[in-house]
């Protein structure tokens, strides 16, 4: 009976509203995560006082247990379909629909004010209600989503009176050429970014000047197609302040009077420090970008298919303070020699193929990727699309730049082995894993053995996310990687020789992880339904695109498109008929 | 026993599309369509994962058809690459009849590109010859005469007007044969 040597403090001496002040200063979801777990008072604290949540998967918890559970919930980020979903390896109607989460924080009075949606299904139905529910709704932004149209932006403009946010990325939204624009009332001032790049129709350029002159707080502004050159000199004139913006169609007479007035008004917009855009692209108007050059931090040229390597290098000269590049190959190796003596600042380079489907013409090779790397030390995030790739390019980049958290690359043509020795690309990568301790997230292509995943196993101790496709020769590849990744969440894996003893040989590895997708492998239907009874807190979906039904196939056949991920609640009701939850 | 090759079955099969197009465009309808996908070559080619070890050459023989592959969002292929789209997503399907055939034919009008080509794959498709065609004096030297049925209902002798014109209006092409051909094929 010691009582009085205890040395610790009761944090419950506190009253509660100072441990929630405490918890304010707490924004990682992983660390509020971690609060909740210490006692049940501190559970109930952080429950209440939690406004920010993040599903990275929309079917692991159902809107009325997340409503329960954080009864508070103003921020919500949903992720919807599997990553492969974006390169047509998912139909389109599996899943990932927005309606019944807004019907059923609607109905629970949820003051929801900011969302943003990935890879969900977005209903113009679900925009509308979206738009009536949430009367202090401030923030939408969608990326890579579909279903609605130019009526649901109508809604949103219409009815949300506190917009500050609405950002649309690379979405497929059909226009129907509402004048959607002009639905933001003469009452809406608030805007604080707007971008609508990804739209295909016209746009009322007369409500569109109107609505930028009122919104005083405006920084960032993306533009479509469809708004020509000289409403961009207008809109500049009227919002100078601006800091991130993205041209719709760039393309004019450098001798016209139009010409001239845009280069007046961009020297006054002096804070600009990221531009986009440059979908249509006359190459000799882009000497008046220069002057904000030297300012930008992000430049995306990578949808500014008119631009050639000499116009691009000349540009990227002036950007001695660039931290992101996005950019096509057409810039070239020589073009990536510019940009690492030019950008010492670089940290994330993304070069995308202005030819996907013809090996033979990208313009990038192993060359240029070991150019960046000496010239930019700062660079830790990585997207090359190349045609080829060496071992001793990779060994080279791995000891120039260790601080690689995003390592994805992608040689066009998926088995090529390195084209000098002949050999797999095993090597290569290993010496990337093994220098990069920080690395997060990998992307392999080329020709692999599974000695590149005892690699992988053996040396990336913090990867969280790894894409495979067409790699390794047995079993043994996968289970190097399920072994030795204890930090992995995301797996994903199409036409690898990995069967049933590789995903049947740790079940309890996928609870720790947010989802595996596997296709075009070697793992049979037994398997999967083997896996679906020993582990109830998994969800094993079969998309099964054939017509067969599911009494038609045996156990021994291979299943074609896999998809597995934990979830609390079990099997979910809006699975289509091509979908089988074992 | 006759085997399939022999019953000449091929010949006589009810297909779309123009002779010498494979079956692969048939097998697609069987899979769910993709709003978002580039209308790309045929979906059911994987690369054989045995094989690649050694095989390049039948990598780059198949990579154009590997589907999901290079991993880029649909939305930036499509961008890229509008011009592809577009063009594949609008064919102009017609009818064909031929006097005396027991069943009639569909052709796509964006495919071929002009008046010649047009008519060797009818020729192709029905097996007969059309003869020489003159604005004076239409198809001469053969009983076969190619018409159209315009928008108007009207039946007119294919050639006469530009090709664009032509795609626009034809709703129906006729393979005349006979005596009402050379009627038509007269007239001044």
């Amino acid at each position: 009976m010691f009582w009085g040597s205890r040395k610790t403090i009761n944090m419950n001496y506190f009253p509660d509203e100072v441990l929630e002040h405490v918890f304010d200063f707490i924004t990682s979801h992983k660390d509020r995560n971690s609060v909740s777990l210490v006692c049940k008072s501190w559970y109930k604290i952080e429950k209440y006082s939690r406004q920010r949540v993040f599903l990275g998967n929309c079917y692991s918890i159902s809107p009325e247990r997340l409503i329960a559970r954080f009864p508070g919930l103003k921020s919500l980020t949903l992720k919807g379909k599997p990553h492969f979903a974006d390169f047509n390896l998912v139909p389109d109607d599996w899943g990932g629909f927005l309606y019944p989460w807004i019907k059923a924080m609607g109905k629970s009075r949820i003051g929801l004010e900011e969302l943003k949606l990935k890879r969900m299904v977005v209903s113009d139905e679900s925009l509308e209600l979206l738009s009536k529910s949430f009367p202090n709704f401030k923030s939408l932004v969608l990326v890579s989503c579909e279903g609605f149209t130019t009526d649901g932006l109508a809604a949103i403009a219409a009815n949300c009176r506190f917009l500050r946010e609405l950002d649309l990325q690379e979405n497929e939204v059909e226009d129907h050429r509402g004048h959607w624009l002009s639905c933001f009332p003469e009452s809406c001032t608030s805007l604080v970014s707007l971008n609508f790049a990804c739209l295909k129709g016209e746009i009322n350029l007369a409500s569109l000047e109107r609505l930028v002159t009122r919104s005083p707080n405006l920084k960032s502004l993306r533009l479509n197609r469809a708004v020509p050159f000289d409403t961009l000199q207008r809109l500049l004139i009227r919002a100078p302040q601006l800091v991130d913006l993205g041209t719709g169609s760039y393309v004019n007479d450098p001798s016209s009077e139009a010409y001239k007035k845009f280069k007046a008004a961009i020297q006054s917009c002096n804070s600009i420090r990221s531009l986009s855009g440059f979908l249509e692209v006359a190459p000799r108007c882009m000497s008046a970008i220069y002057p904000i050059c030297e300012n930008l931090t992000f430049l995306n040229l990578s949808y500014a298919a008119g631009l050639q390597s000499n116009e691009l290098t000349k540009l990227i000269q002036h950007c001695r303070k660039l931290q992101r590049l996005w950019i096509l190959d057409c810039i070239g190796d020589k073009g990536l020699g510019v940009v690492a003596s030019a950008c010492k600042e670089l940290q994330e380079l993304r070069v995308f193929p202005s030819d996907p489907f013809d090996a033979g013409n990208a313009a990038v090779t192993e060359e240029g990727l070991v150019l960046v790397s000496a010239g930019c030390p700062k660079l830790n995030s990585l997207l090359y699309f190349c045609q080829r790739m060496t071992n001793a390019a990779l060994i080279t980049v791995a000891k120039n730049c260790t601080n690689f958290i995003r390592f994805r690359l992608c040689i066009l043509d998926p088995i090529k082995p390195d084209p000098v020795t002949n050999q797999p690309l095993d090597e290569g990568f290993g010496a990337i894993v093994r220098s990069c301790k920080g690395l997060k997230r990998l992307s392999l292509s080329g020709l692999l053995t599974d000695q590149v995943f005892y690699y992988i196993g053996m040396y990336a101790k913090k990867l969280e996310m790894l894409s495979i496709a067409f790699a390794g020769d047995s079993d043994k590849g996968m289970l190097y990687v399920l072994n030795g990744c204890k930090k992995l969440r995301k797996l994903e894996i199409r036409d690898c020789p990995f069967g049933d003893a590789a995903l049947l040989e740790d079940m309890g590895k996928y609870e720790t992880m947010r989802s595996l997708w596997m296709s075009t492998c070697e793992v049979t239907l037994g398997a999967c339904k083997m896996l679906a009874k020993k582990m109830p807190n998994l969800n094993i979906e079969i998309i099964n695109e054939n017509e067969q039904t599911e009494s038609n196939l045996d156990d021994n056949q291979k299943v074609d498109k896999m998809y597995l991920y934990r979830t609390l609640v079990g099997h979910r009701e809006d699975a289509p008929e091509f979908v089988w939850l074992l | 026993m006759e085997t399939e090759k022999d019953l000449n079955l091929e010949a006589t099969e009810l297909r779309l599309g123009l002779p010498g197009t494979s079956n692969e465009s048939a097998k697609n309808t069987t899979h769910r369509s993709n709003k978002r996908a580039l209308p790309e070559q045929p979906m059911s080619a994987n690369i054989d994962t045995a094989s690649k070890n050694c095989d390049q050459e039948t990598a780059q023989h198949t990579k154009a058809q590997v589907v999901g592959w290079p991993p880029i969002r649909s939305y930036r292929k499509n961008c890229l690459q509008p011009k592809k789209s577009e063009a594949e997503m609008s064919g102009i399907y017609v009818k064909v009849s031929m006097d005396g055939a027991p069943y009639l034919r569909k052709i796509d009008l964006k495919v071929v590109k002009g008046y010649p080509e047009l008519l060797k794959a009818l020729e192709d498709m029905f097996k007969f010859k059309a003869g020489e065609y003159s604005e004076r004096e239409g198809y001469n030297g053969s009983e076969f005469v190619p018409t159209y049925e315009d928008k108007d209902g009207d039946w007119m002798l294919v050639g006469d007007v530009p090709w664009e014109m032509f795609t626009s209006c034809c709703k129906k092409l006729r393979i005349m044969k006979g005596s009402e051909a050379r009627g038509l094929g007269c007239v001044v």
